[in-house]
Formats: C-alpha cells, structure tokens, sequence
C-alpha cells in the first residue's frame, strides 16, 4: 500500500516526550532541515554491460531550479529513472530529503512521497478529458477504497480551475486530452505534476514542440515555482535553460563532467569538446 | 457539500437507461414469468420451458459479458481463462445439488452416484457442509474470487499484461480442467454432476422453480450492470481506465496500478461465479468441458461483438452469439466453430467498436 511512505518512529519518540532533549524529531514527509532535498551518491546503473550511470554525484538543495545537460545516452533519463523508482541502480544510494531511502520505495510512494515526473514523450490519459487528468493527479487518497467512494469536493474544483487557468487550457477542460495540441499536451502533464503538490519537480525536455511563445511562458512558469518547489530540468533548448537561470549540470557518460553556472560550463573546454561543439 | 449515495447512484445512468432497465425488469421479473406459469401451454401467448432456460441460460452468460468487460473493456486486461471462475462457481453450486438428491439417486446411497461408483465409502473432507444452502452461496462468491486473488496477485504483482496475461489465463483454465477431469479430484471426473433433484427441497423442474431461477438471473444480470456502472463513472473507474491507457503515468502521480486491477478482477470472478451457480441448476448439468480453453475465448467473442467498454454490449453480444448458436448448432451443427471464428475476424476487421460502435456511427449519421 502506498499509505504509509515514512517511518512512524516520530510518533514513539514524541510519546516519550524526549523531542526537545533530543532536538531532532523523525517528521513525517520530507526532511530538508540540511536545506537539500535530492542526494544521489555513487549511482551506478548498467545495462548488459553498458554504464549508463557511472558513479554520479549531485545534490539538489531545497527550492532550487536545477538544469541538466549532456549529449544523448549520458544517463539523464535513467538518473530520472533511479529517481522515481523505475530502475533500481546497481551501488549507490538516494536520498530524499535526509530520511527517505528512494532505492527501497516504489513508483507509487515515491510520487506520494512528494517527487512529480514529466516524461520526455508528453504522456497524459488521452481518452480522458483534460479536467479528468488534472482530478486524476490531484493530491488526495490515492488508495482503491478512497477512489471508490471518491467525490469531487468544491475545494478540489477550485483547485483544478486554478491549474486549468495556470497553464492556460480552462477553455479546453472538457475536451478529450488526446485531440491537444503537442505543446497543450506538454503543458497539461505539467498542470498535472502541480496537481500533484510535489516538492521535487523532474521534468524530461519539458519544452520539445512548443512554440517560442510557449517555451518563454513555460520558463516564466518554472521561475516562479522556484522557492516553493525544488525543479529539475533536462533540456536540449539552450536558450531556454538561459531563461531558467538556475545552476547547471553538465553530464557525460553516466558521471558529472562540470557544474555552475550556464556562462561557466559554456567555457569549459571539456564541456565543449563533448557536447556544445558538435 | 457531499452529494448522498443514491443521488450519485441515480446519476450514473442516462434517464434512457434506467427506463430501459425498468421495460426489461417488467419484461422479465414479470411478464415473462407469468405468461410461463399462469398461461395454459395450448395458448400461444404461452411461453415454453424451453424459452424460459433458454432465457436464463443467455442472462447468466451476460453476466459472464459484463464481467469480462469490466477487466477487458475498462481495465485492458484481457482474460482467456474466464471460465474458470464461471465453472468453479457452477461446481460449489452443484456440490449443494448433489447433496440434495440424497437418497434419490440410483444406488440410493447418501453418497453422490459418481462416488459409490468409485467405490467410495465416505465424503472427501472438502465435500463438507455441502448441504447446507447458505455455505454453498458463501462458497459460490468465495471460491471463484479466491482463486481470482491469488493468481491475479502474482501476476499483476510481476507486471505481466497484454498476451501474456491472456496465454497464461489460457493455462490456467486448462489446467483446472485437466484437474477436473480426474475422478480423484472428487468432483465426478468427466461426467461431472448431474441428474439434480431438488433446491432447497423443491422439484428442480417445476415451472415454478424454473421461473424463479429465470427471475434471479435476470435480477442478478440488472444489478451486475448498475455495480458495472457505478465501478466505470466512479473515481475508481477513471483510474482504471488510466491504467489501461498509460500505466506507468498512473504509478508516476501515486496510484498503486496492483491494487486497481486486483480489485476489479476479483470482482469479476465472482460475478461469474454467481452467474455459472445460476447456470448449473437451470441447465441441470456440469462438467469440466465449461473450463475447456475454446468457452473462455468464446467469452471474449461476446464482448468483441457487443462492443468493448460499454456495458451493454457484451450482453447484447452474449445474447446474439448464443441465439446465432442455438440456431446453428441444430441447423449446421459442424460449421458453428468457423461461423464463430468467422464472425470474430470480421468483427475485429471491420467492427472493432461491436454493435454498440455500428449503433453509434448510424446514429451519428443521422445527425449530420
């Protein structure tokens, strides 16, 4: 079951009334009192001999718009894989916050836990309507019994009217998500991701297909979920990565090849020979 | 703010639907039970023994349809191995049969006839409380739903979907059968049971009880749609539906797809076993031929035909397949397999959305 992502030892320990003694108390959720929020150490992922991830290293602190670069085939969808749960890597290990292990959950605890994904391919329910994908993802019980006997609130309609007017689809929300057009479809999973209220955001070439005008709406959106949310981004697109801002991270081969700022790795000679020079 | 339970209810279906649903309760709860018992046989408003179980026969197997669709149609698990759950249903019902036969049968042993013919001195320990009427209903829902559980556990646990899911489901239908058709199993080898008696002390083919057991099928086929209706409208049926569609985009936003499909594949295994516990008394015999791999892709047949993901349709598909078969089997009997396998090619070919598609596409048509 997907009910119970967190250990329960906070509860033990504040029965025994030692919390303030202690000074640090196991809270439910994620634990960012270390201001990171995503720890990946010595990551190492192959398949049938080939190292998609080759002891990577990479924190992500709290509130941070991170953006991740590298040539095809230098592991950032299988570091996003590892992340969410879909691949378990062969050493290593993952954190959330300081407490939870990702290696050892789930697809599904680890979203419940708190981390939203957005594939490279726009992957949305197209036989549902584009109201239905926002309910579907919104944060509630996500257990079978809730869902049998699940109703849509007021606050939950409100809530989907909001997203619904964010990414800018209120006026197709009854429309079958399938008939979108690519860049709608784009931004509906990330309507969906919101729904979801993660506080890390992977997002998967977020801005393939979309026009300019879209793409700079998009970046303008990611800003300003930086703070409240934690947001990493995979993108080919340099100019919009230049609109992000944020820090960047250049891979190569399954292991970090340089870190900073988009001006410093643009300058870095190995940065250039393996990716920006082609 | 929340909407009551039967208001929900009551917005499940089009007001169309809950008026056709009231003509066929009318129809079948009613009118045609009555024509069968209060109407002399010499009038031609008389409606025969043989309509009434055939009538019967044909509900049960919707029901069959309508659980199918809901794993098949909503939940893009294809099953070839429903019969299973249909048989195993049939056989606790006829365990309870055959314990009420008592010394009727023709060694006039307490024993069934399949066992002193084995040389049997007493019941096996599974055959216990077998007489009694209100375990047998509790071993009618349980034992199909059981089975379904676990097997569907490790499957859907282990991710195995699409063909090798339906190749696996195959299996498992066939090996129930083989098991079945071994006398040491206990259940009559390949005679299976037969020569019923009585229910609950009454003659088994008494007009009577045969408008009764007509009566429950059709009442049990109306409350398997409205529970199918409000499963697919429900959240729960959104989600499933997701799954179908995009699995992995489901676990991504939190849900546990294992959980969705266990629940609704139980549920449609014990529909089913109400649905053969229906069927084994009305046609008064059964036997491990209703496990035979060729029924259970028969099944999905029914739902191609009706039309996928619609409900109605497979019980409209049920009905006309077994009314073409009825027909054909007397008047063609060595051509019903090709006629059948013909039928689901074209259908695929050229209906992949059943009769309820074509129904929708004249409607539309007659819009534009």
């Amino acid at each position: 079951m997907n009910s119970k992502p967190v250990s329960v030892e906070a509860e033990n320990q504040g029965g025994e009334g030692s919390a303030q003694v202690v000074g640090h108390v196991l809270q439910p959720g994620v634990d960012i009192s270390h201001k990171v929020i995503l720890y990946l150490e010595d990551i190492s992922v192959s398949f049938d001999g080939f190292k998609a991830l080759n002891n990577l290293n990479m924190t992500i602190d709290a509130g941070e718009l991170r953006c991740i670069i590298g040539p095809n085939g230098a592991g950032k969808t299988t570091m996003m894989d590892v992340i969410t749960g879909k691949t378990r890597p062969d050493s290593g290990t993952c954190f959330f916050g300081q407490t939870l292990d990702l290696t050892r959950m789930t697809e599904p605890e680890i979203a419940h836990a708190g981390i939203g994904r957005k594939f490279q391919k726009p992957t949305i329910f197209e036989n549902h309507t584009v109201f239905e994908n926002l309910e579907l993802a919104m944060k509630t019980d996500k257990r079978v019994w809730a869902s049998l006997f699940a109703w849509l609130d007021r606050e939950g309609r409100d809530k989907i009217a909001d997203t619904l007017k964010l990414i800018r689809l209120d006026q197709e929300a009854d429309r079958q998500a399938g008939l979108l057009s690519h860049g709608q479809k784009q931004w509906l999973e990330i309507g969906m991701l919101l729904m979801q209220e993660p506080q890390l955001l992977l997002l998967d070439e977020p801005v393939a297909g979309m026009t300019d005008d879209e793409t700079e709406r998009t970046a303008e959106l990611f800003k300003s979920l930086a703070g409240k949310h934690s947001l990493v981004v995979v993108e080919h697109d340099m100019a919009f990565i230049e609109q992000l801002g944020g820090k960047v991270t250049v891979l190569h081969e399954g292991s970090v090849l340089a870190e900073g700022s988009l001006a410093k790795v643009q300058a870095d000679q190995r940065v250039i020979e393996v990716y920006l020079g082609r | 703010m929340r909407t009551p339970f039967t208001l929900r209810f009551l917005a499940a279906m089009p007001r169309s639907g809950w008026i056709a649903m009231g003509l066929f309760a009318a129809i079948t709860l009613v009118l045609m039970p009555a024509l069968h018992l209060f109407v002399p046989e010499s009038h031609p408003l008389h409606v025969s023994n043989y309509v009434i179980t055939l009538g019967g026969k044909i509900m049960c197997y919707a029901i069959v349809a309508v659980a199918m669709d809901l794993v098949w149609g909503y939940g893009g698990i294809l099953s070839l191995g429903h019969g299973v759950f249909f048989a195993l249903g049939g056989y606790a019902f006829g365990m309870y049969l055959m314990r009420e036969i008592g010394t009727d049968g023709s060694y006039q042993s307490h024993l069934p006839d399949f066992m002193v013919f084995l040389d049997w001195k007493e019941l096996p320990w599974y055959w216990a409380g077998s007489d009694s009427f209100l375990l047998t209903l509790l071993l009618v829902l349980a034992v199909p739903s059981l089975v379904a559980y676990v097997f569907g556990y490790f499957a859907f646990r282990s991710r195995i979907k699409g063909v090798y899911f339906a190749i696996i489901t195959q299996a498992l239908t066939f090996a129930a059968m083989l098991l079945f058709f071994r006398n040491e199993t206990g259940f009559g080898g390949n005679n299976g049971f037969t020569d019923f008696k009585r229910i609950l002390g009454y003659d088994i083919t008494s007009p009577e009880m045969r408008a009764t057991l007509f009566a429950l099928s059709a009442l049990v086929l109306m409350l398997t749609l409205l529970v199918g209706r409000y499963l697919v409208i429900s959240k729960f049926g959104r989600i499933l539906a997701a799954i179908r569609d995009a699995e992995s985009r489901v676990m991504f936003i939190g849900y546990n797809p294992l959980h969705y499909k266990l629940l609704i594949w139980t549920v449609s295994a014990m529909l089913c076993g109400i649905a053969g516990a229906l069927y084994v008394p009305q046609v008064g015999i059964i036997n491990p031929g209703e496990m035979s791999p060729a029924n259970s892709i028969e099944i999905a047949i029914w739902v191609a035909v009706g039309g996928r993901g619609t409900l109605i349709g497979p019980v409209i598909g049920a009905g006309l397949v077994n009314a073409f078969k009825s027909y054909f089997t007397v008047a063609f009997p060595e051509y019903w397999l090709f006629f059948l396998g013909a039928l689901f090619v074209g259908v695929t070919l050229w209906l992949p959305e059943g009769v309820v598609g074509l129904w929708k596409r004249i409607k539309a048509r007659g819009k534009a």
